[in-house]
């Protein structure tokens, strides 16, 4: 792959240039020309990454760690090698403080069980807001449950925005951790995370940022922020499934017990005691997803090739276009109105159930995400069961929106 | 497979004018149908005399799939025996999975729900009010029931 792929022609980016690198995006759905416009649920791959993940089965597969023979040597590299590329790509002090997971999810999970549960007092309170998506409001729950802590939400307003003095007022002596999105799946929002934990730092409440929708659109640099963590996925950064990231601080993460025992993780065991491997392997039990890691190191090395203001810029441009778009529709109402959005747009159409809608744009090869997107009380708030999702990637184009438009007028023509 | 197969005019119909919905103020039997795919809401109302269903009205949120499904089905087995409405049921379970069956034409009306077929995303649509009822008849007792979840 070359790392010229996606130039400016004028100030323009190469949306051609990039499609290329995307094969799935040459394919047809029910006779039409896939528009790929469910980049929140997960984004496609470029070649890049496929090849990476191919070439490492075809002729580097072995456990890692493990041997001393050639290919688990070679694994061996592959696998820490991505760990080194991401630790760069987000800026992280030290590889020490990148541990592999499956997911944001996980990542979650993780910091629950082994930073909050051994942490959280009855009475202490976890910071979320009502945005979240249920991956950083139920492992909080459970952990809440375990320790006899409560859950708390701050509010967010008709247009779907945090409003920092909300959250900060609710950050008091019992407050123990602050955990918000970066920018919300449901709703598009970008949360003024910067002051979020800044104010948290200032009263000592650690803080984890859901960066899954984040990573794909903008540059994240952790050490700018300064959160204790920020978890996200592979898979929606063009990467494979069942791979992801938990940053951590390395002084936070020295701290914490590990959450899961086994292989890799350990020093030396006996039946009297085990000694912990140290970071970020204390973290990594068991043989983990290799060629996941490895295919994520080449969507990190992809997104690197790219010019990623250009591409934001895209993005951008996309957003309000298509927002324009949808707003001319007889019946449409956005859902989720911020003023700092990244590119996706939610939005219900009168007398059309999402799901439907759902369906009419399928037919029209476009693929859009219908439901709940995993945030229930953002739904309630907004008195909808279901919102339909178009989520854009640096691939999407200005046409593909226009196709949406015209299949959403089908799909009220059929319905109301 | 084409839109129309799946939206076919009396499903449209039964969506934008849905029969039987509403509150019963009469019932002795309420039960909920929820699925989590979609957030589809339904709750049910019957009222059995004896072994009959002699009145029954549906409320909720759904798709136009589960609305007409539901809207069609009060139409279908108001009067029936809980027998009766069970045996249709299992005919209309046959009809919304089994695509190798040919279409059951006997079904009349509901047999224009045989679309969902093509579109297995949207057979839970088509069942759930039929999963809900089935739920509510074969429950020995008429009152307030568990709810029934599509998952």
């Amino acid at each position: 792959m070359t790392n010229t792929l996606a130039v400016h022609e004028g100030p323009r980016f190469d949306v051609a240039a990039v499609r290329r690198e995307f094969p799935v995006l040459a394919r047809t759905v029910h006779g039409k020309p896939l528009a790929y416009l469910d980049n929140g649920a997960s984004s496609q791959r470029p070649n890049a990454v496929i090849d990476a993940v191919d070439d490492y089965e075809r002729h580097h597969h072995a456990n890692i760690h493990r041997g001393v023979h050639a290919l688990s040597q070679e694994a061996t590299t592959l696998y820490e090698g991505a760990r080194d590329r991401v630790t760069r790509f987000i800026n992280a002090r030290s590889r020490h403080e990148v541990v592999f997971v499956r997911g944001t999810t996980e990542a979650i999970n993780l910091v629950a069980q082994s930073y909050a549960r051994p942490l959280l007092r009855a009475g202490d309170e976890v910071l979320v807001t009502h945005l979240e998506h249920h991956a950083n409001i139920v492992p909080w729950q459970i952990v809440c449950e375990q320790t006899g802590a409560k859950l708390v939400a701050a509010p967010m307003d008709s247009h779907g925005e945090i409003h920092a003095d909300a959250v900060e007022a609710l950050m008091g002596p019992r407050t123990k951790l602050f955990a918000c999105a970066h920018v919300s799946n449901a709703l598009g929002t970008v949360l003024p995370v910067r002051r979020l934990i800044a104010s948290a730092k200032a009263q000592g409440i650690a803080t984890l940022i859901d960066g899954a929708q984040a990573v794909p659109h903008m540059t994240v640099d952790v050490q700018a922020l300064g959160a204790d963590f920020y978890a996200f996925s592979g898979h929606k950064m063009f990467g494979p499934t069942g791979i992801g990231v938990l940053y951590g601080r390395e002084s936070v993460l020295e701290r914490m017990p590990p959450w899961q025992g086994g292989g890799d993780m350990i020093l030396a065991v006996s039946f009297a005691k085990t000694t912990y491997n140290g970071l970020p392997y204390k973290f990594e039990a068991g043989t983990p997803n290799i060629s996941g890691a490895i295919g994520l190191g080449a969507a990190v090395d992809f997104l690197g090739s790219i010019d990623r203001d250009a591409a934001q810029s895209h993005e951008a441009e996309l957003l309000h276009y298509a927002t324009a778009r949808l707003d001319a529709i007889d019946g449409l109402r956005v859902i989720g109105t911020a003023s700092h959005k990244a590119s996706l747009i939610s939005f219900i159409v009168a007398g059309v159930h999402p799901h439907d809608l759902g369906t009419v744009l399928d037919q029209d090869g476009i693929a859009v995400r219908t439901g709940h997107h995993c945030a229930m009380p953002v739904m309630e708030f907004f008195k909808v069961p279901a919102t339909a999702r178009a989520s854009f990637a640096i691939y999407n184009t200005f046409e593909e929106i226009d196709r949406l438009a015209a299949s959403i007028d089908r799909a009220r023509r059929l319905f109301v | 497979m084409e839109l129309s197969d799946l939206y076919r005019d009396v499903i449209l119909d039964h969506n934008r004018r849905p029969r039987n919905f509403g509150d019963l103020s009469a019932a002795n039997a309420t039960i909920e149908g929820f699925n989590p795919l979609c957030g589809d809401r339904l709750t049910l109302r019957l009222k059995l005399a004896g072994d009959r269903i002699e009145d029954i009205r549906f409320e909720g949120q759904g798709c136009a799939i589960s609305t007409a499904s539901a809207s069609l089905m009060t139409e279908a087995v108001k009067g029936k025996t809980r027998e009766q409405a069970i045996a249709l049921f299992e005919r209309m379970h046959r009809l919304l999975t089994d695509d190798s069956a040919p279409v059951d034409e006997e079904l009349g009306k509901l047999a224009a729900l045989s679309g969902v077929r093509e579109f297995p995303a949207r057979v839970k649509c088509a069942s759930l009010c039929w999963h809900t009822l089935a739920s509510a008849l074969k429950s020995a007792e008429a009152q307030v029931l568990p709810s029934v979840s599509t998952e």
